[in-house]
């Protein structure tokens, strides 16, 4: 992150440097931008805090029980509905593969918490438009799966 | 001003919520605040600089070095281009996400920004980092090279489908 404030003000001197007008005409189109999309970051940090209650410890049973080919799709459902930053879900999925989880069923959630974002609609849609934002989701959700399903065969869990 | 306060409502309604939950000592409100505050912390400081560097790439850059990194000219170099600068995108989707509309009407192709915005979420380096310390480094070797020949087979049906179908993404100004 900091990285980003270096990157950011070494940009601005530059910018400022070679042409002081464009570099605030620049600010202030970004400024905007930022201005108007922000309602629907915050809606999307509301809808999120209310997607984390889904608590660890419910992921945590569901996905401890069961076969591997329910336990891959229910992991790659829960994982497209649900987000969580990084430093929440890598802690858990330890956890998942101490009490003996498979690499597949792991690597399903994983990948689609990533890739498929349903709580990132509001703010996807914006940018790519609704048609783009729902195909993109779609094919991040095969993605996953095909994902887990190499996974799985490279562990030696499947075939 | 009246839209304007009506976008904002819910927050209003979810702060008020939250704050009345800390008063009363109701739990639901109070983990509901400690995961918002999760999220709002990276994002209150990763998105202003971002979208400032969003400005700058806006009037600085031209259209004809994106159309040649990013275009159809560009061949197989645009996916190299995409991953590279999807690793180094701080703030993962959230910023990826503008930064590809940007892209897009500076002349970038659908499967490039296709591309970026489905690495940037997949190939996070601080994040694959810990992913390695955790689940190891086979797993996180294999998600990574699954993922790259995957991502950019749908980028081009996406890109097939979209260019087919005439489609635009929105101006955001």
């Amino acid at each position: 992150m900091k990285y980003l404030y270096i990157v950011a003000a070494i940009a601005l001197i530059i910018s400022f440097i070679k042409d002081k007008n464009k570099t605030f005409k620049g600010i202030k189109k970004g400024l905007l931008k930022f201005k108007k999309i922000l309602p629907k970051y915050l809606m999307l940090l509301v809808i999120i805090s209310i997607v984390l209650l889904l608590s660890e410890d419910f992921i945590i049973k569901y996905l401890s029980k069961g076969n591997i080919l329910i336990g891959t799709i229910s992991s790659v459902i829960i994982g497209s509905i649900t987000m969580m930053p990084g430093f929440i879900a890598y802690p858990l999925s330890g956890v998942l593969l101490e009490r003996g989880v498979s690499y597949i069923i792991i690597g399903g959630f994983v990948t689609s918490l990533m890739l498929v974002g349903v709580v990132t609609y509001p703010i996807e849609k914006e940018y790519f438009g609704k048609k783009a934002t729902i195909l993109r989701n779609i094919f991040g959700f095969i993605i996953a799966i095909g994902i887990a399903i190499g996974i799985g065969i490279f562990y030696g869990e499947v075939l | 001003m009246k839209k304007r306060i009506k976008e904002y409502l819910v927050f209003f309604i979810f702060i008020a919520f939250v704050g009345i939950s800390f008063l009363i000592n109701l739990n639901l409100g109070q983990k509901m605040g400690k995961n918002f505050y999760i999220f709002a912390k990276d994002m209150v400081l990763i998105l202003p600089p971002a979208f400032i560097l969003i400005g700058l790439f806006d009037v600085w850059v031209s259209r004809e070095t994106i159309e040649k990194s990013f275009g159809n000219k560009s061949g197989l170099m645009k996916y190299i281009y995409a991953i590279g600068l999807a690793a180094t995108t701080v703030g993962g989707t959230f910023v990826a996400f503008p930064v590809a509309n940007a892209l897009y009407h500076k002349g970038a192709e659908y499967d490039s920004i296709v591309t970026y915005v489905t690495a940037a979420s997949l190939f996070m380096i601080p994040m694959s980092i810990m992913e390695a310390s955790i689940l190891g480094i086979k797993f996180t070797a294999l998600r990574l090279g699954l993922s790259i020949p995957l991502i950019i087979i749908s980028a081009n049906i996406l890109k097939y489908v979209f260019n087919k179908e005439n489609y635009s993404l929105p101006k955001v100004e």
